[in-house]
């Protein structure tokens, strides 16, 4: 039986019909919500292309289950800035032309926002060892690491 | 300057690219400008047509001729407003061809670059030019746009001629605005075509795919007179990307859709003799597709198909053991029967008699791994198919052979089937998005609804088509001065497509080789390209079987740069052990035997910008456990352009670890079109092969892969990236430009293999140099 349930999706209210407690939160997002700027990388966390925030920190949605989701705050990559009033972050990459395929950057994305929330004038050792753990298949990494310095500039 | 609000497409169907108003250049060195970001939905319901395109066809209904090659029409329309239309057939992976493109025909056509969209891979609208295939993108599918450009602006000149009385070599052109000079007489391009097609005739050489040319009457621009051509122009999707409303081939949803997942046997080979239908009773809306040996299933919601793939219980028939130990894979594939035979591929001189007056010999035998792909998500496809045609909307990049393959499978005309091409996540060449059409395909055809197929993580590493492995072998004769008086360099490995890199029938797809199509392999492989003038020299390979040759996980196709890393890492180490042989500095050496005039500068430029120290032997001698430094050098050539590569690399010797640092790389590859976009380019090469040299290995047991996710296939991660990439970009306007997309990547691993022997002072001839492997090698 269909369980209705409400998440709120960068400010938005949803309110779904969830057979499966157990079904992660990625594919309520991306079938039950038509939220779909998280992708499916692994379903293992392994690799971070699902990473929301729930309540400002990152979390791999292709294992965190629905059920665990209810009553927290969701935010994508949609909901850090908007194209008017853009995060720094988003300000950044576009500045350095980052991406190629672009489809891990919710993870770089989600994880560099919540490490320069708390992380004032980072490293450069602490920029790379907070974003391993993420995956870009493309090799965009060092653009993504010089754009992340770049909004921590920006953030300080 | 911050820069904000560059324009966004409004959907991944058809990516156009636009450049923004008033440009400025940024700190960031591309022209960029504000223009407001059109948001859209996330998801992208699928309606048939183009918005833009199809206002237009509304127009001019029928007026438009066939998409054929020899029309202009099918390359290049102009709109009313005064937007110009770039038919392209080939794709953007993220390295920003499609930009290249615009500012081709925007150069062209004497247009500003941002009126120029550049529509990609809808085989409704282009015609088809290869797909993304051999860094081709600029130099060969350039070629018909820049033709067709400049014949549209030849024919736009002669109706303004015709309209003003005034003969057309009087007129002049700025901005997509003819004039009369001297009087106030002007026209807009778009005032003169009106809801007209050009309906023009051009030459076309009756070729389709990578080399198809049409050219018209009118000859393209002098490259000195390039306005835009040459500047570093920004990419268009990446506002999208960045705001979360650029649209994946994952993101397509068609009305009625299911979504599918396929289960592919435990082990290799293994066939299904049972499905348990009860096992996954519980879980609502699933039904079982079997089609021949193929087994999927598809349900209303994604995540009852994910468990409904996960909990099917499946008898398996059992699989001999078709793989050899890991450990003895160089070992067999040295002993492998050799089933097309190219060993004397290129024989210059009279070798043997030269080995025979040598007076000191050199060999060596380099190893490279299979490798996977393991694009960022699992490939996907959504598949639609109606009594009167069907439709696939795709991330492979090369649409137009999808198409084919999928007419071929429902038997019906290619005219019939439209292929969309809509960006995946990730496409190196022939990867798991060439398999997710049938994949989608034969679920779509069992269930008459449309389904969206995707992967899990398994799909995409470890059944996804193969780099091959393959073993070099490398033998030289010196003369008493140490000059080289003969060079042999011999490849023995897995056929680089044993499923072809074009999709184009089913046998060159997993579930179509499921479904009961025989593979039809090319037996190829490639040799070392360079231009070193040793007097008697012979360059050749040889294709051994497959381990197992149908619907293996460890087939082999293309992945960048297909085949050239494995022949390079081979040949630039042995360079190297020759120059030391000789008693010779690397740089020296190489320069001493580069006969190629541009190949000889780039070496040179890059010696010169890596501030390199001529140094004959390894920086340090064998033994110790601290972390040392060396530095390396290596080129390659690659279909016309020529790239030279410093490594400098630091090897913990305690624990193995390499940490590749600084790269100097020399780069020529004629004109130059994006001199930004490119340096881009080469950085994503550079530091993809920085993983696929120091990580990257397929594993695998007796049965079956066992490298299936991204722990058992781990790739670089952020504390092992390089810190800076030097360049030396060789722009040369009178060239026509080669490709930029994977020739950088060809010389990192013989880069990074020397500068390990510089660093170490000890050889190591097998890839990838994982730290457990450099430990060992160490120790």
């Amino acid at each position: 039986m269909a369980e209705k349930m409400t998440f709120t999706v960068n400010r938005t209210s949803h309110t779904v019909g969830i057979d499966d407690p157990d079904m992660p939160l990625l594919y309520a997002l991306r079938n039950d919500m038509n939220v779909m700027d998280t992708h499916f990388g692994c379903g293992l966390a392994q690799c971070g292309a699902c990473t929301v925030h729930l309540d400002g920190a990152p979390v791999r949605s292709c294992v965190t289950p629905v059920s665990e989701v209810k009553g927290k705050k969701i935010t994508t990559i949609a909901g850090l800035g908007t194209p008017e009033k853009p995060h720094p972050l988003q300000t950044a990459l576009i500045e350095e032309q980052a991406p190629q395929c672009g489809y891990c950057l919710s993870g770089w994305m989600m994880t560099a926002a919540a490490f320069l929330e708390k992380t004032k004038r980072p490293s450069e050792k602490q920029i790379r060892e907070a974003l391993t753990g993420l995956k870009c298949r493309c090799g965009t990494h060092m653009a993504i690491l010089r754009a992340v310095r770049r909004a921590a500039k920006m953030m300080a | 300057m911050p820069v904000k609000n560059i324009t966004a497409p409004k959907s991944g169907t058809d990516r156009k690219t636009s450049a923004a108003t008033t440009p400025a250049t940024t700190d960031s060195g591309f022209e960029i400008t504000r223009r407001t970001v059109l948001t859209g939905a996330g998801a992208l319901v699928v309606s048939f047509g183009i918005p833009g395109v199809k206002r237009a066809r509304a127009k001019t209904a029928g007026d438009k001729p066939p998409l054929m090659p020899d029309e202009l029409d099918s390359f290049i329309k102009i709109s009313e407003d005064d937007t110009v239309t770039a038919f392209f057939g080939k794709m953007d992976m993220g390295q920003g061809v499609d930009v290249a493109i615009g500012q081709i025909v925007a150069d062209e056509l004497d247009v500003p670059f941002k009126q120029v969209h550049v529509l990609m891979g809808d085989t409704k609208y282009t015609v088809n030019q290869g797909g993304g295939s051999g860094s081709t993108g600029i130099q060969k599918g350039g070629i018909p746009l820049r033709q067709a450009a400049a014949e549209a602006r030849g024919v736009l000149l002669k109706m303004a001629s015709e309209k003003f009385g005034v003969p057309a070599d009087k007129l002049t052109v700025d901005g997509g605005v003819i004039s009369v000079p001297g009087t106030r007489k002007k026209v807009r391009y778009g005032e003169l075509i009106g809801r007209r097609h050009f309906n023009v005739k051009m030459t076309w050489n009756k070729k389709y795919g990578n080399n198809l040319v049409s050219k018209g009457t009118v000859k393209p621009k002098d490259p000195k007179d390039y306005k835009i051509v040459g500047k570093s122009y920004p990419r268009n999707d990446i506002p999208a990307k960045m705001h979360g409303t650029f649209t994946f081939v994952t993101d397509v949803r068609v009305p009625g859709m299911m979504h599918g997942r396929v289960i592919r046997p435990p082990k290799a080979g293994a066939t299904p003799l049972s499905v348990d239908d009860s096992s996954i009773k519980a879980i609502p809306g699933v039904r079982i597709v079997r089609d021949e040996d193929f087994v999927g299933v598809v349900a209303e919601h994604e995540w009852n198909a994910v468990k409904a793939a996960e909990a099917l219980k499946i008898t398996w028939s059992d699989s001999p053991a078709n793989f050899p130990d890991q450990d003895a894979l160089y070992d067999h594939i040295r002993q492998a029967p050799v089933i097309k035979d190219k060993s004397k591929d290129k024989d210059i001189g009279d070798v043997d008699a030269a080995f025979a007056k040598a007076a000191k010999i050199v060999e060596a035998e380099y190893e490279w791994p299979f490798q996977s792909h393991a694009s960022m998500g699992p490939a996907c496809a959504v598949v639609d198919i109606r009594e009167d045609g069907a439709t696939v909307w795709t991330g492979s990049q090369k649409p137009h052979y999808g198409q084919a393959c999928l007419a071929k499978f429902l038997g019906m005309d290619m005219d019939k089937v439209r292929a969309i091409w809509t960006m995946g996540p990730g496409s190196y060449g022939r990867n798991d998005a060439g398999d997710a059409v049938m994949d989608a395909a034969v679920l779509a055809k069992a269930v008459g609804r449309p389904v969206r197929f995707q992967g899990m993580r398994v799909d995409g590493t470890a059944w996804d088509p193969k780099a091959p492995a393959s073993v070099h072998y490398g033998r030289a004769g010196l003369d008493a001065d140490g000059n080289v008086i003969a060079y042999r360099y011999l490849s023995k490995g897995f056929d680089r497509q044993h499923v072809r890199a074009r999709e184009v029938h089913p046998r060159e797809t997993l579930s179509g080789q499921l479904v009961g199509n025989a593979a039809k392999p090319l037996l190829s492989f490639r040799n070392p390209e360079e231009t070193y003038g040793f007097p008697n020299k012979r360059l050749g390979w040889q294709i051994i079987p497959q381990l197992l040759d149908h619907a293996s996980p460890l087939r082999t196709s293309h992945f960048r740069d297909p085949v050239g890393p494995q022949a390079q890492f081979g040949s630039e180490s042995f360079i190297d052990e020759m120059a030391l042989a000789a008693n010779a500095d690397p740089v020296e050496f190489r320069l001493k035997y580069i006969k190629r005039k541009i190949d000889h500068q780039v070496v040179a430029a890059a010696a010169e910008k890596a501030g390199w120290q001529p140094r004959v032997g390894p920086a340090n001698k064998p033994g110790g456990t601290s972390t040392v430094s060396g530095r390396g050098i290596a080129y390659a050539q690659r279909n016309g352009a020529t790239v030279a590569i410093v490594a400098e690399i630091e090897v913990d010797r305690a624990t193995g670890k390499i940490w590749p640092r600084k790269f100097t790389v020399a780069h020529e590859c004629g004109l130059i079109v994006n001199p930004e976009g490119l340096k881009l380019c080469i950085e994503g090469n550079v530091t993809m092969m920085c993983s696929r040299m120091l990580h990257e290995e397929v594993t695998f047991d007796k049965q079956m892969v066992t490298s299936t996710d991204w722990a058992t296939y781990p790739i670089l991660d952020s504390l092992k990236a390089p810190e800076t990439i030097d360049f030396v970009l060789i722009d040369r306007p009178n060239v026509m430009p080669k490709g930029a997309g994977e020739p950088s990547t060809r010389p990192m691993a013989g880069a990074i293999a020397n500068a390990f022997f510089d660093a170490t002072g000890v050889r190591l001839r097998r890839a990838p140099f994982t730290a457990d492997r450099v430990k060992k090698a160490l120790a």
